[in-house]
């Protein structure tokens, strides 16, 4: 990309060509992968599936899977870079997932999603595909009475095939070491305070997309240089094709038209939100193990911010925060919307 | 009395025969002929199941399958064959419904039945002049009828637009057929034997099936037009509840539906969620003993898509979130509820934010746009709706602030502004129907006055601020504003302070108790002596206002004169 930018072309064949990029990187670096288990020989079309790069998360896989499942997710395809924490092991057990294992860094693979990239355009073609974290919890409109394929079936009648859900930080009412959080627990019993009104959003006119930052993390962690914050748009859902590619994590897609998933006429479409359950009693260690790794976004900015933050005893929660209570208090706020999806 | 109605449904499929096959089935246990017509389009191989899972049904016949094609001639094609079908089939039947296999029965067929029966006579059509603008949603209207349409919309989608444009140009203008009257509805309809049994025997049939052939979506068209022509009485309303959104597609209904669905007492509803396990399971009702032949009621269900429409199209004033963000001026509200904003107030009178919040019931800010600091009311570090009083984070995106903070406070947001601060969003509140605009033009000169600064200083402030003054004046003399503007100059306030005092306080809340004194003003002795001297160094003072007399002592003078 960076190369790329240096030439003049006409702004879409100069997205073309990233495209294309994103998608040849993607796969020349499937090398990268072994496979654990492959058990995509199970999927059936229409499936709904779901694409997870992790590094020893064991103790948040199972809520993490069960959640999904019960949601409608039919398929789990993991990338495990490197766990030594038993979560190949586990994941490997698991009747609906396929694993592959990698060592390659992490931030040399564009953080993970050269691999995803690669396993999207292998398997992902004509399902409707989601890509999270192990950490972050999609809720969407009706998401208590509508499990996930009438969302996707709706989104196709529609003739949409991409669907927005915000990142959306949680975080407990202490401190965050105070409750540790303990496996298969909801970790929404913990950490179940958000901010409700201090995102800002700006348009990317190159992409299309809109970047939306602030929330907490902005709040406390980024006081001194804010607008580095981190970004909060995320497009999750899409509906794949082998032309598709993800840019810079979920933020945002190319071809661009995957991208338009907001109204600029003053009407408002469907979206959800990710709930982000970082913010618990393993945050202290992951980021000092982060912080040794070194591998994360802007020099794994974000961390050293926050283990600064931390070891001072920073609490995200304040006055304003709000407790999470579904997503029908979500859409009162503002932060995602039903659009015409009565 | 309902021995005198013999139902018989036309069940239009073409997907989901699994859920089709059940409708069948709920259409014949209750009583009703059923014909099914199944779409050329689907594999005989796919029918098989269908077949047997309804094969212990007598009542159920299949009629000679059409290709279909929306939009096209075939739809009518297939229900004209399935009606004849089933009145050879079963010559008592006195009432044809058409549904879909999509289409879910919510009360017992024996109710509809009895609701038949209490006016047999009557046709239920959705049946709509087309020259009545407004039953279509996102199509075309009266030219359904004047163009040619011999291509499929689905398949040649673009031909078809350049075909209905080169029409327009050419001022093409087909003839309706002699003695119709073009009327549109709902595709989904009820009529009498005796209605249908005219239209499908009307002696210029072929003439008017050559007419509807070209014609745009004739299954919305064709029977709702031949029924004006035949019908003695009609009920202009669908038995089905069908809704669509804005473009034209049907909702789907799930099983959180359930409880509304229920109480809009509509015999039929379209369409459901082939995987709503809970909906096609808890309908149709079970029977009572006696069948209950009320009306339908959808004024409620028909209200709640009727708001998520305009959700989605006109979406909710004042907020911009990851899936509304409105271009410049497409806001459809810029701003989610009124707000004032006091401009020059802070400096003729320092202690006005205070004085002003013991008197409106809003809240009532500092400088939200100020420099140093975002000076949220008490002053927090994070304000309302968990926003940062960092102001590198709000000159990030400036509007947006603004927006959240009207949109999350429960009050009306009442705050402070000067040349001093950020400029960014005159435009914005000047073009805002929802903003109070108060301003007192020059009185940023009053805080110089004592502020010790040399007089170099001075000169050059005064003429940053003035030039910031007078671009924000620009905006507000301009014809596009919106807001409730009123602006005096610093003298014409000084010579009268508590009138316009109250009227500005008054403009912003009407309910609010008279003033009767002025907060403290701020020594005023030397202004005239500073604007002689910045006039005499080369800067013309523009916005303080002519000849400017000062009240002495206005404060203690208004006490005493009380």
């Amino acid at each position: 990309m960076m190369r790329l930018s240096n030439i003049p072309l006409p702004e879409r064949l100069r997205r073309r060509a990233e495209r294309q990029w994103l998608i040849g990187r993607a796969a020349n670096r499937r090398r990268a992968l072994r496979s654990v288990i492959d058990r995509t020989g199970q999927i059936l079309p229409d499936d709904i599936l779901t694409f997870v790069t992790q590094r020893n998360e064991r103790i948040r896989l199972p809520y993490f899977l069960d959640y999904y499942r019960e949601m409608g997710v039919r398929h789990f395809l993991f990338v495990d870079n490197a766990s030594d924490d038993g979560s190949t092991d586990y994941l490997r057990e698991q009747p609906d997932v396929s694993l592959w294992w990698t060592d390659a860094s992490y931030k040399r693979a564009r953080f993970g999603m050269d691999w995803i990239n690669w396993l999207l355009l292998r398997y992902g073609r004509h399902h409707w595909c989601l890509t999270v974290d192990p950490d972050e919890f999609l809720i969407y409109p009706h998401c208590d009475s509508r499990p996930l394929p009438a969302l996707t079936d709706w989104l196709d009648a529609s003739g949409r095939r991409s669907f927005p859900a915000m990142l959306l930080d949680m975080y407990p009412r202490g401190g965050i070491e105070d409750e540790p959080y303990a496996e298969g627990q909801d970790p929404f019993q913990i950490a179940r305070w958000f901010d409700p009104a201090n995102y800002s959003i700006s348009k990317n006119q190159y992409f299309g997309n809109l970047w939306i930052q602030g929330g907490p993390r902005t709040r406390a962690f980024f006081t001194y240089d804010p607008l580095t914050g981190p970004a909060l748009n995320k497009i999750p859902l899409v509906r794949w094709n082998w032309r598709y590619a993800y840019v810079s994590s979920t933020h945002m897609l190319l071809p661009r038209s995957l991208n338009e998933v907001y109204d600029e006429d003053g009407g408002e479409m469907a979206s959800g939100c990710l709930l982000h359950a970082k913010f618990l009693s393993t945050f202290a260690e992951k980021s000092t193990e982060e912080l040794d790794r070194r591998q994360h976004y802007a020099n794994s900015k974000e961390y050293r911010a926050y283990h600064a933050g931390l070891q001072t005893g920073t609490r995200l929660w304040c006055s304003e925060s709000r407790e999470y209570q579904g997503w029908r208090q979500l859409e009162d706020l503002g932060l995602i919307s039903r659009g015409n999806w009565a | 009395m309902t021995a005198a109605v013999r139902l018989g449904v036309i069940l239009l499929c073409h997907a989901e025969l699994e859920v089709a096959a059940r409708m069948a089935r709920i259409w014949a246990e209750g009583g009703a002929h059923v014909v099914i017509h199944v779409d050329l389009n689907v594999p005989e191989a796919r029918m098989s199941p269908m077949r047997t899972a309804l094969a212990d049904l007598d009542n159920v016949v299949y009629s000679r399958r059409h290709r279909c094609a929306w939009g096209r001639f075939s739809l009518v094609r297939a229900t004209q064959d399935a009606a004849q079908h089933l009145l050879a089939a079963f010559p008592d039947t006195t009432h044809v419904y058409l549904a879909s296999g999509a289409c879910l029965p919510l009360r017992p067929v024996a109710e509809l039945t009895a609701y038949l029966a209490a006016d047999p006579q009557r046709d239920h059509i959705e049946s709509v002049s087309a020259h009545e603008v407004g039953w279509t949603v996102g199509g075309l209207n009266e030219e359904r009828f004047t163009l040619y349409y011999p291509l499929d919309w689905r398949r040649h989608r673009w031909l078809f637009d350049r075909f209905v444009e080169w029409q327009r140009r050419l001022n093409v203008r087909r003839r309706v057929p002699r003695g119709l009257s073009p009327h549109l509805g709902s595709q989904w309809w009820c009529l009498t034997t005796a209605t249908l049994q005219s239209i499908l025997n009307d002696p210029r049939r072929a003439e008017f099936d050559r007419y509807f052939r070209l014609s745009w979506i004739p299954d919305e068209s064709y029977f709702q037009t031949l029924a004006r022509r035949h019908s003695v009485t009609i009920e202009s309303q669908s038995l089905t509840l069908a809704k669509f959104d804005h473009k034209g597609r049907p909702y789907q209904l799930y099983d959180d539906h359930i409880r509304m669905l229920e109480e809009s007492r509509c015999f039929v509803a379209r369409k459901a969620w082939p995987r709503a396990a809970n909906l096609l399971s808890h309908f149709p009702l079970p029977a009572g003993a006696v069948p209950d032949p009320s009306p339908p009621q959808p004024a409620r269900i028909e209200r709640l898509i009727n708001r998520t429409v305009r959700r989605r199209v006109l979406g909710r004033p004042g907020l911009y979130m990851q899936s509304r963000f409105p271009r410049k001026d497409a806001e459809n509200g810029k701003t989610s509820a009124p707000y004032a904003v006091f401009q020059g107030f802070s400096d003729v009178f320092p202690d006005f934010e205070q004085w002003l919040s013991g008197r409106l019931s809003g809240d009532v800010h500092g400088h939200l746009l100020g420099p140093e600091q975002v000076e949220f009311a008490g002053r927090p570090q994070v304000g309302p709706g968990a926003i940062s009083a960092n102001p590198v984070l709000r000159d990030h995106d400036a509007q947006g602030f603004l927006t959240a903070l009207i949109r999350i406070t429960p009050r009306m947001q009442v705050f402070q502004f000067s040349p001093r601060d950020n400029q960014v969003l005159n435009w914005f509140i000047a073009t805002d129907p929802n903003a109070h605009l108060l301003v007192i033009t020059g009185a940023w000169m009053l805080p110089l006055l004592h502020s010790g600064m040399p007089f170099d200083d001075i000169r050059r402030v005064t003429a940053q601020l003035q030039r910031a003054e007078l671009a924000q004046l620009e905006v507000l003399n301009s014809v596009w504003v919106k807001a409730r503007v009123q602006i005096h100059d610093l003298s014409d306030f000084l010579a009268r302070p508590l009138a316009l005092l109250d009227e500005a306080v008054r403009q912003v809340q009407p309910t609010v108790d008279p003033i009767d004194a002025l907060p403290r003003m701020r020594d005023l002795t030397g202004l005239d002596e500073l604007l002689r001297k910045l006039r005499n160094a080369g800067l013309r003072p523009r916005l303080t206002g002519d000849g400017l007399r000062l009240p002495e002592q206005p404060d203690n003078e208004r006490t005493a004169a009380e």
